[in-house]
């Protein structure tokens, strides 16, 4: 499904290069659920940024599904991240203004999806995540790993085939983070390809393919398992 | 995202920061507010001075002698001789002012004396007792009408029938005017009228100046002055001696003097409004800082370009909607409140509403071009890392 060749990211700053990403190449098929960890500084955030199609590379091939997407405009990078991948961060990034239920209808809003759809399809995902009854909590109303599920629950609501999850225990609890691995684990064992950008072991070792990477190069590839 | 969710959005992005979103909305208030006062009050003037002109008839022509050249002034029946085919009704008139006296009371006063023609070119009416007559200008009598606000402050109940003093001469009251309210020219109540013989002779001058004259109609108002302008040529000698003025031509000053005073004062007003505009301006470039989290976010998950363009534009644009509902009202009540104390009926047009409304939408657009743009062209990525 994610087929990436010699794929590099170059940023300037003043008269350096930075090569934030070193000509990686690796492929991705339908339903893995790969971690993605190295220390900070070794480029997995700017592989997660061009993964997420956030970011567009400076050199090689990006194709999802098929299609060749590192040189498509903003606006339609915008829509194949709607439609293709649920992001999920360390932050939570949930709008604070808005409720649960606000935050999750989001993605189907932007996608152009009437009302009555998109209120259905967010209770299911809410009820998915368990929070059925938070529908109308804010998210200062709730706690770190209750907000962490609304932003599942925002990333599923409009079934892409990847869930991208950044660093997606780093602000939890050991509870709420078991929590949070259950239900990727989860999304994976129900056919959904999960990608986990992380530096923490213990939570990498739960995919089942581990992808180290170090000073923007693919340092190794294993399955585990 | 449809523009109903997003007004909702707005509207409650506004309630958030109330503090915030009053002061920038006070820009656009007391722009809308000013200019609806402003312009009504400006109009209502104009509509106002216009029906006082009208009401003195538009078939009426002033005749005013310079005092120049050989021929300088006129008798009472030289002026009479300059009527002619197209005029009904001529009245010359010599005016001063004196001290009025009845009984222990004295007061300064306008005394015009003048002809029985008068009173139907200048459409006056008696409250009580007679108007002047021809037998009292040829017996030259002592007698006066009187205004009724000169009556009040003279302290008369029953002004008809007493005897005033002018210059130590007794005047027997023979009646008094219906009121008719204040004009541009001043009060209309405040006067008194005397045959013009008997003037002629206290005020000790024979010399007229000033002649009323009505055309039979409207329809020969030109013929009238122009014949009129051939013989005072004639009898002066001099063009630049008289002045035939009439009323029409008047409006006309009148009307396109105060349009241009509408105008200014719309204008003044509408630069409150522009000020208003960059005052959203700022605040919006500082809500766009404030909420890049959210815009990456936003953008993160499927927002395009168009999606933030559109949400912060609405954004300015409730400000400024709002902003410009609120002047409306600010703005009638003022209109009411000017036109209390200038004492006459403003008048608020849909007109000016809707343009000063219209202005500040338009203005709201406008300066959020430029914020929600800058939002719109956010890199998602940075925009999420922003702190």
């Amino acid at each position: 499904m994610i087929h990436i060749e010699d794929m590099s990211k170059i940023y300037r700053m003043g008269k350096v290069e930075v090569r934030a990403l070193d000509g990686v190449s690796i492929d991705i098929a339908e339903g893995e659920f790969v971690a993605i960890t190295g220390p900070s500084g070794s480029g997995k955030s700017t592989f997660m940024h061009l993964l997420g199609c956030l970011d567009t590379p400076t050199s090689g091939t990006y194709m999802l599904n098929g299609g060749e997407i590192s040189k498509l405009k903003q606006d339609k990078l915008a829509e194949i991240r709607n439609r293709e991948i649920g992001f999920v961060f360390q932050e939570f990034n949930l709008l604070p203004r808005m409720t649960a239920a606000e935050n999750v209808e989001l993605p189907l809003i932007y996608r152009g999806m009437p009302a009555s759809e998109r209120r259905k399809r967010c209770a299911e995902a809410l009820e998915r995540v368990g929070l059925a009854d938070r529908i109308n909590h804010k998210p200062i109303e709730m706690s770190g790993g209750q907000q962490q599920r609304v932003a599942i629950a925002r990333a599923i609501v409009g079934q892409p085939n990847i869930i991208l999850a950044d660093e997606p225990t780093g602000n939890l609890d050991s509870h709420s983070a078991h929590e949070i691995m259950d239900m990727l684990k989860e999304f994976n064992e129900a056919g959904r390809t999960v990608i986990l950008i992380t530096h923490d072991m213990s939570i990498a070792n739960e995919a089942k393919r581990i992808v180290h990477i170090l000073d923007g190069k693919i340092l190794r590839d294993e399955v585990v398992a | 995202m449809n523009l109903l969710q997003l007004i909702k959005l707005a509207l409650r992005g506004i309630i958030d920061n109330k503090m915030r979103s009053f002061l920038t909305m006070l820009g656009i208030i007391i722009g809308v507010s000013s200019v609806i006062a402003l312009v009504s009050f400006a109009s209502g003037a104009t509509s106002q001075v216009t029906s006082q002109l009208e009401g003195m008839g538009s078939n009426i022509l002033n005749v005013n002698l310079m005092g120049r050249g050989t021929k300088s002034d006129f008798t009472y029946q030289e002026a009479m001789n300059l009527k002619n085919p197209y005029i009904s009704a001529i009245a010359p008139t010599v005016n001063t002012g004196m001290t009025v006296k009845f009984m222990a009371k004295t007061y300064s006063t306008g005394i015009t004396g003048t002809n029985p023609d008068y009173f139907t070119i200048n459409d006056r009416e008696m409250q009580s007792g007679r108007s002047i007559t021809e037998a009292d200008l040829d017996s030259r009598a002592r007698v006066a009408v009187l205004g009724t606000e000169t009556a009040k402050e003279l302290g008369m109940l029953n002004p008809v029938g007493e005897t005033i003093k002018l210059e130590g001469n007794n005047f027997t009251i023979i009646g008094l005017l219906a009121s008719k309210g204040s004009s541009m020219m001043g009060s209309q109540d405040d006067m008194v009228i005397v045959p013009i013989t008997t003037a002629q002779r206290l005020f000790r001058t024979g010399a007229i100046r000033s002649i009323t004259v009505q055309a039979s109609s409207e329809g020969s108002v030109e013929s009238a002055k122009a014949l009129l302008e051939a013989e005072l040529k004639h009898i002066t000698g001099d063009e630049d001696s008289f002045n035939v003025f009439d009323q029409t031509e008047l409006l006309d000053t009148v009307r396109q003097s105060t349009s241009v005073m509408t105008m200014m004062l719309g204008g003044i007003a509408g630069i409150s409004l522009l000020v208003g505009g960059i005052g959203i301006m700022n605040i919006m470039l500082v809500t766009v800082t404030e909420r890049t989290r959210e815009i990456g976010i936003r953008k993160a998950i499927g927002a395009k370009k168009k999606d933030i363009l559109t949400q912060f534009l609405i954004e300015s644009s409730v400000l400024s909607g709002l902003g410009g509902v609120i002047g409306i009202g600010v703005g009638f009540a003022l209109s009411k409140i000017l036109s209390s104390v200038a004492n006459f009926p403003t008048k608020t047009t849909p007109l000016t509403v809707g343009i000063s409304f219209g202005f500040a939408l338009l203005v709201g657009i406008v300066f959020g071009i430029y914020p929600a743009n800058r939002a719109a062209k956010l890199n998602p990525i940075d925009a999420l890392h922003y702190e």
